[in-house]
C-alpha cells in the first residue's frame, strides 16, 4: 500500500485531519483559539524557541529517554523481539510533561503570566504543574471532584508545586466536565490575570490543539526512530502505543507515518466489555460525531450526548480521541484494537515480574497487546511499545482491582 | 419570511423592542412548556429561546448547565423536547427559536431535526458552539427549510469577523456583551459601541445577552439593541420555585412582568 505524502502533511490550516479535527466552539473562545494559531505559527519557525526547548527537555526531563530491548517479556511472548521506549523515566513519571514545558515555554513566549489545564487522574495536572513552577506562572488546574476523591496523592503533588486544583462539581464530576469548566475559564480569562494560556493534556479539542500536542509529543517517536536505527539497525516492524485522547500514540506514531513498513498499532481501553458504558474506545466502538470542539469517533448516545465510558485506567477513561488517529484509522495507516480490564492488569505484573518496571495502568494495555501481537511474529522481527508512563501511581488500584495485597 | 422576521417588523413599526427570555427544554419538569411559554408571553415577551439539554454545554454557566443535567438525568431526549414544543405550539403566538449543540445535530442528523422542528412549530436555530467558518453545510439548509439563523458575536469578536457573523445570520444577531460564559452578573456594560458597529454592517435586528436579570438592565440594553435577552435568571427562579414546591408558571409570568417594565421607552 502506498501512502500520499498528506499523512503526515495534516492538519490543514483549518485544522482538519482528512473529514476529522475542525473548530466547533463558541464565538467567545474564537478570539482566543485565534491568537493561539497566529502566535503558535510564528513559533514554528523560530529556532531559538525549539532550541531552548530541546535544552529543557535533555536537561530537566532527561531526555532522551532510553530505547530498552525487554529481554525477558520477549522470552515469555515467545516471538517478536518486544524493545520500550521508556517515556515513564522522564521527569515526573510520564510523557505528559513533553507537551505541557512545550506549551508553558509557548506561554512565556506570548508573554502571558497565567496557565490552565484539565486533568483527569491529575497526570496531566502534575506535569502542567511542574512546568508553571519551572516557569514561574501561575497554575490552575480543574479536576471533577469525584477524581479529586480517587487521586489524593496528585492532588497534594500540584498542591506542593505551587498550583490551585479546583474541584469541578457539574455533569459527571470527572475529566470531560473538567475539561468543560477549563474551555469556560479560558473564555474570559485569555485576555486577563495578564494573559491566561490553556494547556490541554491530549490531542484533543479545537485547532490548533491536536496539532500542537501532537507537536511537542513528537519528540518521543523522534528519538525512537534515531535509536531503533542504531540499536536493531533498521525500523522496527510495529510501534505499539496505548490510546486515550492519544497523544503518547500521536507522539511515537507521527515520525513513522511515512514510513510503511513500519506497522502502527493503537491500543484503547476495552474495559469490562464491548457494551456500552462499559469500555473507553470510540475507535474501536463509536463513531464519528462531535465533542470538545472537534470532530472524531467519540462514544455518544443516540442523541448526541456523551455516553459513560469506564477503564481501570483514569488517564484511558475519555470518550473521546484524537482526530489525527480517526484520520489515520480511516487512512488504513494506523489501526486500532482495544484491550480488557483484565488484559491490563494481567500485563502490569507481568512487566513488572519480568522486568523490575511497574508501568503506569495505561501503559499496561499497550504491552498486553504487545505480547499478544508478539507471539505471531517471527523471533527476528522487532516491536517497539511506547511505555508511556510509570505505575507507582496505580498501585493502589491494582491491589483493590486483583486483591493481591503485600503479603 | 419567519415569524421572527415578522415579530421584528411589527415592533419596529410600534417602535417597540423585544424582551426575550430562555427555558431549558424539560426544565424544571415535563409538560410545563405549554403552561410557561402562555405566562411568559402574557408578561411581554415575543420570543422565547428553548434550550436543547447537552450533556457538555461548554457555553452555558453552571445554572443552565445544572438544569440541562437535570433534564438528562431523568432521561430526557430531542426528541421528547420536539414532541413537546408540537403540543406547546397552539397555546402561543411568541417566535421560538431553537438553541441546539452542533454535536447533537451532527448525531441526530440535520435533515431530521428540520423536519422535527418545522412539525413542532420551531421558527429558527442558534448552534452555539458553531463558529461562522463550519456553519454554512448547517445553517444553509436551516435558512432555505424557512428558519432563521442567528449567530454570536462576542466582546473580543473584531469588526470584520463581527461584519462575516452579521452576514451569515438571519432572524437577528445575538450580541453577546460581557466575555466568558453566560450567568448573572452585575451592572450592565455598555454596549452603545457595539451596536453602532453593527448597525453599520446590517439590518437585521440585534438582541443582546449578558446575564440580564433586572428592569434595569432590560432598559439599558433597549436603550440600544432591539431586544434583551434573559437566560441564567430565569431558569435559576424556575429551579427554586420547583425545589420549593411552588408555580413555576406563575413565578415565570411575575418575574417576566417585572423585566418587561424596562422596556418602556423611557426619555
Amino acid at each position: 500500500m502506498t501512502h500520499p505524502t498528506t499523512l503526515s502533511t495534516v492538519p490543514t490550516p483549518a485544522g482538519r485531519f482528512g473529514a476529522y479535527g475542525g473548530s466547533y466552539v463558541p464565538e467567545t473562545l474564537v478570539n482566543a483559539l485565534e491568537q493561539l494559531r497566529a502566535q503558535y505559527a510564528g513559533l514554528k519557525g523560530d529556532t531559538g524557541f525549539w532550541t531552548e526547548l530541546d535544552g529543557l527537555l535533555r536537561t530537566f526531563v532527561g531526555r532522551a529517554t532510553p530505547l530498552y530491548l525487554a529481554e525477558r517479556l520477549t522470552e515469555h511472548a515467545g516471538g517478536a523481539r518486544i524493545w520500550l521506549k521508556r517515556e515513564d523515566l522522564a521527569h515526573t513519571g510520564a510523557h505528559k510533561i513533553n507537551n505541557t514545558l512545550g506549551q508553558a515555554l509557548l506561554t512565556v513566549r506570548m508573554g502571558k503570566k497565567r496557565v490552565i489545564a484539565e486533568t483527569g487522574a491529575g497526570q496531566h495536572g502534575v506535569a502542567t504543574a511542574t512546568a508553571a513552577a519551572h516557569f514561574g506562572l501561575a497554575c490552575d488546574v480543574y479536576m471533577g471532584a469525584e477524581d479529586v476523591r480517587r487521586q489524593r496523592l496528585n492532588v497534594v503533588r500540584m498542591r506542593l508545586l505551587g498550583a490551585r486544583v479546583v474541584e469541578v462539581h457539574s455533569g459527571s464530576k470527572t475529566l470531560k466536565d473538567a475539561t468543560n469548566e477549563a474551555m469556560r475559564d479560558w473564555m474570559g480569562s485569555v485576555d486577563r490575570d495578564g494573559g491566561t494560556h490553556y494547556i490541554i493534556g491530549s490531542v484533543v479539542g479545537p485547532h490548533p490543539f491536536p496539532m500542537i500536542v501532537r507537536d511537542f509529543q513528537s519528540v518521543i517517536g523522534r528519538e525512537c526512530r534515531e535509536q531503533c536505527l542504531a540499536q536493531i539497525g533498521r525500523l522496527p516492524d510495529a510501534v505499539v502505543a496505548c490510546v486515550g485522547g492519544g497523544s503518547n500514540a500521536a507522539g511515537v506514531f507521527h515520525p513513522f507515518v511515512e514510513d510503511a513498513g513500519v506497522r502502527l498499532v493503537g491500543v484503547e481501553a476495552g474495559g469490562r466489555s464491548s457494551g456500552a458504558g462499559e469500555h473507553a474506545a470510540p475507535l474501536s466502538h463509536g463513531s464519528p460525531g462531535i465533542l470538545h470542539g472537534f470532530l472524531s469517533y467519540v462514544l455518544q448516545d443516540a442523541h448526541g450526548q456523551t455516553a459513560d465510558v469506564h477503564s481501570c485506567s483514569a488517564g484511558l477513561d475519555y470518550p473521546g480521541v484524537g482526530p489525527e488517529h480517526a484520520y489515520w484509522k480511516d487512512a488504513g495507516r494506523a489501526e486500532y484494537t482495544s484491550a480488557s480490564d483484565a488484559e491490563a492488569l494481567e500485563a502490569f505484573g507481568l512487566l513488572a515480574r519480568t522486568e523490575g518496571i511497574l508501568p503506569a495502568l495505561e501503559s499496561s494495555h499497550a504491552i498486553a497487546h504487545a505480547v499478544r501481537l508478539a507471539a505471531t511474529m517471527r523471533a527476528d522481527r522487532h516491536i517497539v511499545v511506547n511505555l508511556s508512563g510509570r505505575g507507582d501511581k496505580d498501585v493502589d488500584e491494582v491491589v483493590r482491582l486483583t486483591q493481591h495485597g503485600p503479603k | 419570511m419567519s415569524r421572527i422576521d415578522d415579530i421584528f417588523s411589527a415592533l419596529r413599526a410600534d417602535r417597540r423592542k423585544a424582551l426575550m427570555p430562555f427555558l431549558c427544554g424539560g426544565h424544571p419538569a415535563p409538560d410545563l412548556l405549554p403552561g410557561l411559554l402562555a405566562a411568559l408571553q402574557r408578561g411581554g415577551a415575543s420570543i422565547v429561546e428553548i434550550g436543547f439539554p447537552f450533556s457538555d454545554p461548554i457555553a452555558d454557566g453552571p445554572i443552565i448547565a445544572a438544569a440541562m443535567n437535570q433534564v438528562l438525568s431523568r432521561g430526557g431526549t430531542p426528541t421528547e423536547l420536539f414532541d413537546e414544543i408540537a403540543r406547546a405550539r397552539p397555546s402561543t403566538s411568541v417566535g421560538l427559536v431553537a438553541m441546539l449543540s452542533v454535536s447533537i445535530i451532527w448525531r441526530v442528523g440535520l435533515p431530521e431535526v428540520l423536519e422535527r422542528a418545522a412539525r413542532a412549530g420551531i421558527d429558527g436555530f442558534i448552534v452555539p458552539d458553531l463558529p461562522v467558518e463550519e456553519s454554512g453545510p448547517i445553517l444553509g439548509p436551516m435558512r432555505d427549510a424557512g428558519f432563521s439563523t442567528s449567530l454570536l458575536i462576542a466582546p473580543a469578536t473584531p469588526p470584520q469577523r463581527a461584519e462575516r457573523i452579521a452576514r451569515a445570520s438571519s432572524g437577528f444577531v445575538y450580541l453577546l456583551a460581557r466575555a466568558g460564559i453566560t450567568g448573572e452578573s452585575g451592572p450592565a456594560p455598555d454596549i452603545a459601541g457595539r451596536v453602532r458597529m453593527i448597525r453599520g454592517m446590517t439590518d437585521l435586528p440585534i438582541a443582546c445577552g449578558f446575564g440580564i436579570s433586572t428592569a434595569e438592565h432590560v432598559r439599558a440594553v433597549v436603550r440600544h439593541a432591539d431586544a434583551a435577552i434573559v437566560g441564567s435568571a430565569l431558569v435559576r427562579r424556575l429551579a427554586d420555585t420547583a425545589e420549593a414546591s411552588g408555580d413555576p408558571l406563575s413565578v415565570a409570568e411575575t418575574f417576566t412582568t417585572g423585566l418587561a417594565a424596562g422596556l418602556a421607552v423611557s426619555g
